[in-house]
């Protein structure tokens, strides 16, 4: 394996205050840049990654060897364009491709694992809004993000509303619903099942929780994912082989690809990573950070809005996204909307869609 | 029709010309918002020429995304169901144009756009034209006309209405009318026989 290629580093100067009330001590994170930032600092782009996502929007993973999770979208003459404008990604807070999270050494020279504190979604962009402060960079020309990256991207709009002139959000919500609470909570319990999580203790150890870990991305796969979009893909199919076998192996294609999909993540991924980060986006209500209205998140903001969803997205289905226009336009605020037409379901964002290259350009020229 | 520096079509260009005219009275940029905005030709020609703070709803995502796309602020979403969400009085115009006949209610429409805004526009094709009536009396079939082009199964059309009918419904809801505007082949012509020559109308109202 080639050596990974390591991201730009942020030490943060101050101790980090979480909602919960502790504050994490010492805390780095990883970032990665494209394009040059002109000389008033105008022109940089915040992008958000979602909840398994990393700093490598359109750089090849170190770990995978993958280009960048969001490549087409963003490079030179892309519809963000490293031409123009200076793309920021880091990895949150509580994560594990090289900022601070529970896989990172705690000050006593042991890796923190549950000790680790719970962290929220404002959390993490209070990090994010600590690498900006460090970049000395006053206000984005736009922040973006899709899935978790649009609740980071909708968190620092109301709550820090002249760090960004735009606001653009993808396939997200204000608050997750008890379905998508269930959902998480599925996949916790998978992790906490597999007798080699240990309580979260498992970093000296060759043994890892990769079973639970696994099984929690297949379920949290098949969120992203619509039934559309699996019957294109995989309808009934048989995998490598002419009859069913009458046991338990994957036989059916669809099995399989979820089995990769689920291996696959536990290379590149911390399962304690994974219970926090799940957790924080659970607990997620920008209401209820302001009141119990949602408009009132958003009296103090200047930043035109635009939001998208898929019309085949049912773990933040539209609802979710007109649910946040209207609050929008209770204050005033500068908002576009639009459901584009996918099959893929949630995912959507992330492949390949003229219709959305055209807004995301528009909307962030 | 979508270039860029194309001539407005005539009932927005009377539109946009209106609100440039008292745009400037008030203090701050006007505020408007364009129901059925379409590609968003009048919102970008109002911004750009006077300055206007608009906001658009539109039905058909094609349309919102090239909207979106030039940089305007568009909702994808339903006359019918969505003016609720806004406001009393947070825009002083509101522009419905030739979106009136494909609401469900057409009349509860006319209530919300005057309680949105201080002053409403709307525009639709006049159903009493000679060659609308001309259609009806002498082939008995649906007219298929300039103002009214698609046939009767596949219009979005679902509440034909006259220049008489819109004054009595007006009327009806304690509107006033501020100005009244008719147009044939594309042409403004005089009120007098509006009911039988105007291929469209348009109207400004106020509460």
């Amino acid at each position: 394996m080639t050596k990974a290629r390591v991201s730009k580093v942020f030490l943060l100067p101050e101790a980090l205050p979480l909602d919960s009330g502790q504050v994490l001590e010492g805390a780095q994170i990883a970032y990665e840049t494209y394009g040059e930032l002109n000389s008033d600092k105008s022109n940089a782009v915040l992008i958000c990654h979602a909840l398994t996502g990393d700093q490598y929007v359109a750089s090849t993973h170190p770990i995978t060897g993958k280009p960048g999770w969001w490549e087409r979208m963003v490079g030179p003459g892309k519809p963000i364009d490293t031409n123009r404008f200076h793309v920021i990604c880091a990895n949150v807070i509580g994560s594990c491709l090289g900022s601070t999270g529970p896989a990172s050494i705690a000050p006593d020279g042991k890796p923190y694992a549950m000790r680790f504190p719970v962290i929220t979604i404002r959390d993490m962009v209070r990090g994010l809004v600590a690498l900006l402060d460090g970049l000395e960079i006053e206000a984005l020309h736009a922040v973006v993000g899709g899935s978790m990256g649009g609740m980071q991207t909708l968190s620092l709009a109301a709550n820090w509303p002249t760090r960004a002139n735009r606001v653009l959000v993808l396939a997200s919500t204000a608050r997750h619903s008890a379905q998508n609470i269930a959902f998480h909570e599925l996949g916790r319990q998978a992790i906490m099942a597999d007798p080699n999580w240990r309580h979260g203790d498992y970093y000296g150890s060759d043994a890892r929780p990769d079973n639970g870990l696994a099984v929690a991305r297949m379920a949290a796969h098949i969120t992203y994912l619509s039934e559309e979009g699996l019957t294109q893909k995989f309808g009934r199919r048989l995998q490598d082989r002419e009859a069913k076998s009458f046991g338990f192996e994957a036989d059916f294609q669809v099995e399989s690809y979820l089995r990769y999909q689920g291996s696959g993540f536990t290379q590149r991924f911390d399962a304690n990573s994974y219970l926090y980060i799940t957790r924080a986006m659970d607990y997620f209500d920008l209401a209820e950070e302001h009141g119990g209205k949602l408009a009132d998140a958003f009296a103090g903001s200047t930043a035109r809005f635009c939001l998208v969803s898929f019309d085949s997205d049912w773990l933040y289905p539209t609802a979710e996204s007109r649910h946040v226009v209207h609050a929008l336009n209770a204050t005033s605020a500068k908002v576009s909307f639009v459901e584009l037409s996918a099959s893929a379901g949630h995912d959507s964002f992330l492949l390949p869609h003229d219709q959305l290259d055209r807004v995301v350009r528009g909307f962030v020229e | 029709m979508t270039a860029p520096n194309s001539r407005l079509r005539f009932d927005l260009d009377a539109i946009a010309q209106r609100i440039g005219g008292q745009i400037g009275k008030a203090a701050g940029p006007s505020r408007v918002l364009d129901i059925g905005c379409g590609d968003g030709a009048l919102m970008a020609a109002l911004e750009r020429d006077y300055g206007a703070d608009v906001r658009g709803v539109e039905l058909d995502p094609v349309k919102v995304e090239r909207a979106v796309a030039k940089g305007l602020s568009v909702i994808q979403g339903d006359a019918n169901t969505d003016l609720c969400n806004y406001p009393d009085r947070s825009f002083d115009f509101a522009v419905l144009a030739r979106t009136l006949q494909t609401t469900n209610r057409p009349d509860q429409v006319l209530d919300q756009l005057l309680r949105v805004a201080d002053v409403a526009f709307v525009s639709f094709p006049n159903f009493a034209h000679w060659r609308t009536r001309a259609a009806l009396m002498f082939g008995g079939r649906m007219p298929v006309t300039n103002a009214i082009p698609i046939s009767w199964y596949e219009t979005e059309n679902i509440h034909h209405v006259t220049v008489e009918d819109f004054r009595a419904l007006a009327a009806e809801k304690g509107a006033k009318i501020t100005r009244e505007w008719n147009f044939a082949n594309e042409r403004a012509i005089s009120p007098l026989g509006a009911n039988w020559r105007a291929e469209f109308a348009l109207f400004e109202l106020s509460r």
